[in-house]
């Protein structure tokens, strides 16, 4: 039983992470249906920043609290500029050619940052330095860190203002109009150019805190690390139903769960014959599974076809 | 009396709560010109989707050549004899004009894949043929100028000759035209008029959605009318002229 | 009447052109792995031999995106089907060694089967959401060959199967020098004339598929699905043989791969060579076989290039080495996709300019014959 709950406070905490990405990815797909495939190395670049800013005043004798916001801010900083050029650069010249052609520089944009994290971080595995406090609490048998429920209420928290800001601010209603219908949008004065911009820098804003606690959770960075977790992170978009902001927080939690129980219990089931490190696998059996079955993703709206 | 060659009974079709189709029912006769006309949204390409296998009907049923045509696929409903032009143009915009035609003709040949890498006698034989029945098929519609030219690269008028060319490509026993006359000016619509009677001449049944209320008169055997998802009149042209049903509708539409 | 002269002696001067043309181009071709054995050295003529390979997958893959218009991005999955095939049935894994004869067509099969499995149940997806299933597949395939070594040891897990036994034919392995009328054939130069032919062979066929009924099929999806359906089209089937036809040749490259490396294992299969592949398609120009064969080319030296550029240019120009030569080779790499895809986003060799280019001169020189 304690493991059952364990294996679900691991997947809320993984999901929290998985979240947070996925909104990067739906905000863009909604808007521009376009898959920004570089979102997951942005989210390493701000794991990477936040980490050096960190260990650099690591000995200057400022309290945890402000060592944290520092790296959190330069780290959003730098995402949010990178998130910016992205667009820029790579997508917006592309807007009217062929479909596959933005796909391709997306995936150029994230070579060109996954080779240039390596020039600048070097090859290897950075730790975490050992400034959060290593307090734990126990709950049904289960334990959880104090920095493991930071994650989660602050995960909790952006989402929540992200909500606020796209449903009651007219900077948010003009990006659901501008997903709605972008001409339409332009007709009414939306400065769609803006909006777009817009929507990186807050989806790399995000990115950046999803770094931050992803790097202090495994106690690790590394060039690589935004790979593996930004294609997780799409498929939590895919789950909730892409371009749908409730979608991604439901499906980047769901299908933290997922992973975690499934790799919890995968031993039992197949009995023996798969083991844990099967966990990766399960993203993407999902991921077949509701397109398939449900290609509108959980809450999505039905795409029809149109003659 | 022609016997009938496709028969419609009680179709009906709703989107989401909006009825859009309520039990129309309508009989084409072969060999005839059928228009069916109506103001915007009275489901008359509703009716041509249901008609040609891209939506199910929520009711009714179609018997065409005899036999059901069972709520099936769009690639069957052109097997078995329907083919259609759309309301805005859907030619193949990257290939040329000839090649369009070309895969008009793919449900009539056979050739798979290893006809196409042996390139057997049968299959040399087949392209041959497909070639040159596109070619005929250009001349037909007067494009046969344009053969090598990418299809998103005609003017209009051609692309709409073209995607008729297709069509015809396919071996229709009925030919279904959704306002081919659309944005066409005077003459265009009068070249259209004399293929579409040319077309009928060659045996081939046509159903012709159409806006244009002139060409439909001048051109239609009968014609029926839909309004709001029925069909409010069915007759020949000059009595649905002066039907005061017909009027209000169009009075109404064009009021509202 | 006398329109059509110029015409047709365009259409000769064409001909024998072609015929020149093709003559200058098979001797280049054989005479190449002798010009850059003997003047760039053995590591190149191995670089061209897996652009050979390379080309291969292009065109499998082009099928599918180029033609089909259908974004697979699991495509290597195949390649791996055909290789992992190879590597099992020829090898010390379990002691089997079938004559390649039969593998290699084996892998194009089973590979063929897996992409009709993968096809069946999503083909009917729109082509962002295909792209992210294939992607999918593509994983699942290699977390599979990572982790198959236990309960049962089938796919020896990350290290992978080694030992395999070379590409042979009877007693003549391409391993070694292999002697002929008196000439020797190095193992390098022999393995890139198998490849080659094989290569001119899928060349072939998917020129053949193109010009056919089938070929046009796939295009008349590509541009327009439900239009392609009206001209009675059974599109589900249609692209499930895209999908089948694709993933043969894939797995033919696989086998090829297998047995020439002599090693495989699942880090040769990950999502970038995916992407890799995809790159080449796109970038060459999606459905045009030349364009699709200069980015399989392109693609596989240019990387090499970088690579040897990156450390003895830096060394040349600062005295030492300041960049990792493997991080500034891929960055480099990374740039070069997205500068081509801006400035030509149709491809550096798209099919529908080769039209009209070819129009345009045809043109310009019965004018100036009429004078």
């Amino acid at each position: 039983m304690d493991i059952f709950i364990q294996q679900i406070i691991n997947g809320l905490i993984l999901g929290s992470i998985y979240a947070l990405v996925a909104l990067g990815y739906t905000m863009v797909y909604g808007i521009m249906g376009l898959i920004n495939f570089a979102h997951g190395e942005v989210v390493m670049i701000g794991a990477m920043v936040a980490l050096s800013v960190i260990k650099l005043l690591e000995n200057s004798g400022l309290p945890v609290f402000l060592l944290l916001l520092f790296g959190l801010a330069a780290a959003a900083l730098v995402c949010m500029a990178v998130g910016f050029t992205i667009e820029r650069i790579a997508y917006r010249p592309l807007r009217r050619a062929p479909r596959l052609a933005p796909l391709i520089t997306a995936i150029g944009v994230s070579i060109v940052l996954q080779n240039l994290a390596m020039l600048i971080w070097g090859r290897n595995y950075h730790a975490f330095p050992p400034i959060l406090p290593t307090t734990s609490m126990t709950i049904f048998g289960a334990t959880i860190t104090s920095l493991q429920v930071a994650i989660v209420l602050i995960a909790a928290l952006m989402m929540i203002g992200l909500m606020i800001l796209i449903n009651r601010t007219r900077l948010g209603r003009a990006m659901r109009a501008t997903s709605e219908n972008p001409s339409i949008a332009q007709l009414m004065g939306v400065n769609i150019n803006q909006i777009i911009s817009f929507t990186f820098v807050i989806g790399s804003a995000l990115a950046a805190v999803a770094g931050l606690m992803v790097s202090a959770n495994y106690s690790i960075a590394h060039y690589y690390m935004g790979f593996m977790l930004g294609l997780k992170a799409f498929t939590a978009a895919v789950l909730g139903g892409i371009g749908n902001i409730a979608g991604a927080m439901l499906g980047g939690i769901l299908l933290g769960l997922i992973e975690s129980l499934g790799a919890g219990y995968i031993g039992d089931l197949t009995g023996g014959f798969l083991g844990s490190h099967y966990q990766d696998i399960f993203a993407f059996f999902v991921l077949i599974g509701v397109l398939v079955f449900r290609p509108s993703g959980l809450i999505g709206e039905k795409v029809s076809e149109r003659a | 009396m022609s016997h009938s060659l496709l028969e419609a009974r009680a179709i009906g079709k709703n989107f989401g709560g909006v009825t859009a189709l309520r039990d129309v029912s309508l009989t084409i006769k072969q060999g005839e010109i059928y228009g069916l006309i109506g103001p915007n949204g009275a489901g008359k390409t509703t009716f041509f989707n249901v008609l040609t296998g891209l939506y199910h009907p929520d009711g009714g049923e179609i018997v065409f050549a005899g036999e059901t045509l069972q709520a099936s696929a769009p690639h069957k409903v052109a097997k078995r004899g329907i083919a259609r032009t759309f309301q805005n143009i859907r030619l193949f915009a990257n290939m040329t004009a000839m090649e369009n035609v070309m895969v008009g003709r793919h449900a009539r040949t056979h050739a798979g894949v290893l006809g196409a890498v042996l390139h057997d006698r049968r299959t040399v034989n087949e392209e041959a043929a497909i070639r040159q029945r596109a070619e005929e098929l250009l001349h037909y519609v007067n494009i046969a100028d344009r053969a090598d030219d990418l299809a998103r690269n005609l003017s209009y008028g051609d692309q709409r000759r073209l995607e008729i060319a297709r069509a015809l490509a396919t071996e229709p026993k009925l030919l279904a035209l959704d306002e081919p006359a659309a944005g066409m000016n005077g003459a265009e619509t009068g070249d259209l008029r004399e293929l579409i009677e040319g077309i009928r001449k060659d045996g081939i049944t046509v159903l012709l959605i159409e806006h244009d209320v002139k060409l439909v008169m001048g051109l239609c055997d009968r014609v029926a009318v839909l309004d709001y998802g029925e069909k409010i009149c069915e007759d020949i042209p000059s009595v649905v002229q002066n039907d005061p049903k017909v009027i209000e509708a169009y009075l109404g539409g064009s009021l509202a | 009447m006398m329109a059509q002269l110029p015409g047709l002696g365009q259409f000769r001067r064409d001909k024998s052109a072609a015929v020149i043309a093709s003559i200058v181009m098979g001797i280049v071709l054989a005479a190449l792995p002798f010009l850059i054995g003997s003047g760039l050295g053995n590591s190149w003529l191995r670089i061209v031999d897996f652009a050979m390979l390379y080309i291969m997958l292009a065109l499998g893959l082009n099928i599918v995106v180029g033609f089909a218009g259908l974004l697979d991005l699991g495509y290597i999955a195949f390649y791996a089907v055909g290789a992992y095939l190879y590597a099992l049935l020829a090898s010390p894994q379990f002691g089997l060694h079938y004559p390649v004869w039969l593998i290699i067509p084996a892998g194009a099969a089973l590979a063929g089967f897996f992409g009709a499995l993968l096809g069946a149940p999503t083909l009917r997806l729109r082509g962002d959401y295909l792209a992210i299933v294939t992607l999918g597949f593509g994983e699942i395939v290699r977390i599979f060959l990572n982790n198959l070594n236990a309960p049962i040891n089938i796919t020896n897990g990350p290290q992978g199967i080694s030992g395999i036994d070379p590409l042979h034919f009877g007693g003549v392995t391409l391993a070694k020098p292999i002697s002929f009328l008196g000439f020797t054939i190095p193992s390098l130069h022999a393995y890139y004339y198998l490849f080659l032919g094989l290569a001119l062979f899928i060349v072939f066929v998917t020129i053949r598929l193109e010009n056919s009924r089938i070929g046009r099929a796939w295009v008349a999806i590509r541009e327009d699905e439900i239009a392609a359906k009206a001209c009675g089209i059974n599109t589900r089937n249609i692209k499930l043989l895209a999908f089948t036809m694709g993933a043969s040749f894939g797995g033919v490259a696989g086998g090829l791969f297998a047995g020439f490396q002599g090693f495989v294992s699942p880090e040769s299969f990950n999502l970038m060579e995916s992407i890799m592949v995809l790159c080449m398609v796109v970038l060459g120009g999606m459905g045009n076989i030349p364009g699709v064969i200069l980015g399989g080319v392109m693609l596989t030296i240019l990387p090499e290039i970088f690579r040897h550029g990156a450390g003895p240019v830096q060394l040349a120009l600062f005295g030492k080495i300041l960049l990792d030569p493997e991080a500034l080779r891929m960055l480099l790499f990374g740039l070069a996709l997205i500068v081509v895809m801006l400035y030509r986003p149709a491809g550096l060799w798209p099919s529908t300019t080769r039209r009209r280019e070819f129009k345009g001169e045809s043109t310009t020189d019965v004018l100036k014959e009429g004078e």
